[in-house]
């Protein structure tokens, strides 16, 4: 059986190569717009193939960096190599790369196959290969018999999918994908996150997509630059990002967290124990952190890393009392939410195992709150 | 009278409110032209009115309707109709034409500027009509003259020496023509190009057009439905305009316009001019509806986003 391709995504870790040459290089590239500073001396390395997610709130420059790649925006400082070649000078119109908008800018005086065509007309391409190339392309992303529509005859997907392939027919050398599913439902969203991956991976094209939708964000990428206030505050893939996070911004924007601010009172290089002043015991983590002992740092634990129970944990670390304030049943999972004795709610959540389950924790009980040493993550910032 | 019984009447607000105009344009477009038309079949005599009736009741069972279709077969005959309306025609081409060349760059400038100088632009188009039209024509008089203006700076800065006939002749009935009408080529145009999304002009540059190319391709045929719009609106008046060929233009010239008032005022000939008035609807009206109709058949609300 031949390897699915999520089996070769998992593999592709070309960062990790010693002497591998970045695709994308941005050195220093910061962009003012008079006294704002939209991009903040940005250095990114993005690898031939990669999915790369610029992910961030709106404002936080993601755009302005995809907008800079594309060549409608100068960059005030700073390079951008693609392939090798520096592109600060080049106009939109000569770079080897290609944007998927946000809005589609599908022509609406086209058709579908004239608006894929389009590209091609403009590189003076022989008439029979455009036409073979644009029937290639509206195959693939499935809209062969829509060729003769204008896009006001085609739903919010279809569209989606034009621009797509109207990007991708000139087989650009990077494709730039500004917030590609933010304007389809929740459904179509998830299937078209999967078509898109399956797409990439059968042209070989390299992806940047400008996101601030982390789920869209951790099931595209190959890798993420988070991204606040213009400056990339982490790269890394999604695993990395939700589980090493190495900041309170990373660990808090990239799904929720329970966060503990306290002080360290033993530093071991194996283990440290934190002080957190909304919890009775410490924490408890087993492994070193770079930091001076009395120290304030947060401990980050995931909501589903934390544990309940009625009976009281073993241990002097790494647990609390707590009482259920309030439950949301979600189908899948349950969201429990906890009042500390120090007044602090904690977020758990629950998979939903089984469907009758009487003995289910409920309002207003008394239960203990604990988790693994290797659960939390501290972080210094 | 309370609204329930209004509505078992028939009538909704919404009704109520589309007969408004329908009811001014029967008011003072259907029944003008029905008189006109009407006018068109009779006989001119001297008398008040200068026409005789259409219908003559004999006895008073019988009505008796005379059609005179000998108006028209007069301006078929009769050259100078058709020569006037081909020259009004042409007149009002070039000029709508120049209008265009001289109205497209100032709409685009106007459209894409920021919005404060926007509204400054935009009031500097339609000032002029604070003031008459006429007047605004006369005022041209003392600008285009022989020993007007133009001529006086020109001769005293050295550039000639003998003034320049501008007054009288074709050069000024276009000079009146683009100046009174371009306004109305402009608003259309700025209406248009205005909300035209910019994002396609990056997507085109995007795709390897260079900001001329992105411009033929996308912009132009994206303004197609203002270009459509501001040309009518020039050029349907421009044919049959009156004013500005008999106060600038040379007194030979013919125009449409002209004709029709030399048959109304001096000839008196109210049945013939009623026929030139409804030739020059039929020849220039109704081809344009047949155009627009197509157009919007064609593009089936495809420019519509």
């Amino acid at each position: 059986m031949a390897t699915s391709p999520r089996d070769t995504q998992l593999k592709f870790e070309p960062w990790n190569e010693p002497g591998a040459q970045p695709y994308v290089q941005i050195d220093r590239v910061s962009k003012k717009f008079g006294d704002f500073v939209a991009v903040d001396d940005v250095s990114l390395n993005i690898y031939k193939k990669e999915i790369f997610c610029l992910l961030g709130a709106s404002g936080c420059g993601k755009t302005t960096l995809l907008r800079m790649m594309a060549g409608f925006e100068r960059p005030t400082s700073g390079r951008i190599f693609i392939d090798g070649v520096d592109m600060s000078t080049l106009p939109p119109y000569e770079r080897p790369v290609n944007m998927m908008f946000q809005s589609y800018a599908l022509f609406p005086h086209m058709t579908v196959e004239q608006n894929v065509a389009f590209g091609l007309k403009q590189d003076r391409i022989a008439r029979a290969e455009i036409a073979k190339r644009v029937a290639d392309m509206l195959e693939l992303v499935k809209l062969g018999q829509f060729a003769k529509r204008k896009p006001h005859q085609l739903s919010g997907g279809q569209r989606q999918r034009v621009a797509l392939a109207r990007a991708l027919v000139k087989k650009p050398k990077l494709l730039l994908l500004d917030e590609p599913l933010a304007a389809l439902d929740k459904k179509l969203r998830e299937h078209t996150q999967f078509e898109l991956i399956n797409i990439q991976e059968t042209l070989g094209v390299t992806f940047i997509v400008v996101t601030h939708d982390q789920e869209e964000a951790m099931t595209l990428s190959s890798r993420i630059g988070v991204m606040n206030h213009g400056e990339i505050v982490q790269v890394g893939t999604p695993t990395d990002i939700y589980e090493y996070p190495n900041s309170r911004f990373v660990a808090e924007f990239i799904g929720s967290v329970n966060m503990f601010e306290g002080k360290l009172v033993e530093d071991e290089p194996s283990y440290v124990r934190i002080e957190a002043d909304d919890l009775e015991r410490p924490i408890y983590v087993d492994h070193g952190v770079s930091s001076a002992p009395g120290a304030t740092v947060w401990a980050a634990i995931r909501p589903e890393k934390v544990l309940m129970s009625r009976e009281q944990p073993a241990g002097a670390d790494n647990w609390t009392r707590a009482t259920v304030q309030d439950i949301a049943y979600m189908g899948d999972l349950s969201v429990y939410l906890l009042r500390l004795p120090s007044g602090r709610i904690v977020r758990l959540t629950q998979p939903n195992v089984y469907r009758h389950a009487d003995e289910r924790i409920t309002w207003d009980e008394q239960v203990f709150l604990h988790w693994d040493p290797t659960s939390p993550v501290v972080v210094t910032k | 009278m309370n609204l329930g019984a209004l509505k078992r009447l028939g009538f909704r607000g919404r009704t109520l409110v589309a007969s408004v105009p329908y009811l001014w344009l029967v008011l003072f477009f259907l029944i003008p032209f029905v008189i006109v038309l009407k006018i068109s079949f009779s006989d001119a005599q001297i008398a008040m009115p200068p026409y005789k009736p259409l219908f003559e009741w004999i006895g008073d069972k019988m009505v008796h309707i005379k059609l005179n279709f000998g108006n028209y077969a007069f301006l078929i005959e009769d050259n100078l109709y058709w020569k006037a309306y081909l020259n009004s025609i042409y007149v009002a081409g070039v000029s709508t034409l120049l209008c265009l060349l001289i109205g497209y760059p100032m709409a685009y400038a106007i459209a894409r500027s920021s919005t404060s100088t926007r509204n400054v632009l935009l009031l500097l188009v339609i000032l002029p009509f604070w003031t008459s039209f006429l007047l605004r024509v006369y005022a041209w008089i003392g600008l285009l003259k022989n020993n007007g203006l133009i001529n006086n700076a020109l001769m005293a800065i050295g550039v000639i020496d003998q003034p320049i006939q501008m007054l009288q002749t074709d050069f000024a009935v276009y000079v009146g023509i683009v100046y009174s009408y371009l306004p109305f080529m402009i608003l259309p145009l700025y209406a248009n190009l205005e909300k035209m999304d910019l994002t396609l002009l990056e997507a085109a540059a995007d795709l390897g057009s260079r900001p001329w190319e992105a411009f033929l391709k996308v912009t132009l045929p994206l303004s197609l439905p203002g270009v459509i719009a501001g040309c009518l609106l020039v050029f349907i008046p421009a044919v049959g305009e009156f004013v500005i060929p008999a106060l600038l233009g040379d007194p030979g010239m013919l125009m449409i316009g002209k004709v029709l008032w030399t048959e109304f005022f001096n000839n008196r000939d109210w049945p013939v001019a009623s026929a030139v008035a409804i030739a020059l609807l039929l020849f220039l009206v109704i081809p344009i509806m047949f155009f627009q109709r197509a157009q919007d058949a064609e593009s089936g609300g495809g420019l519509h986003r």
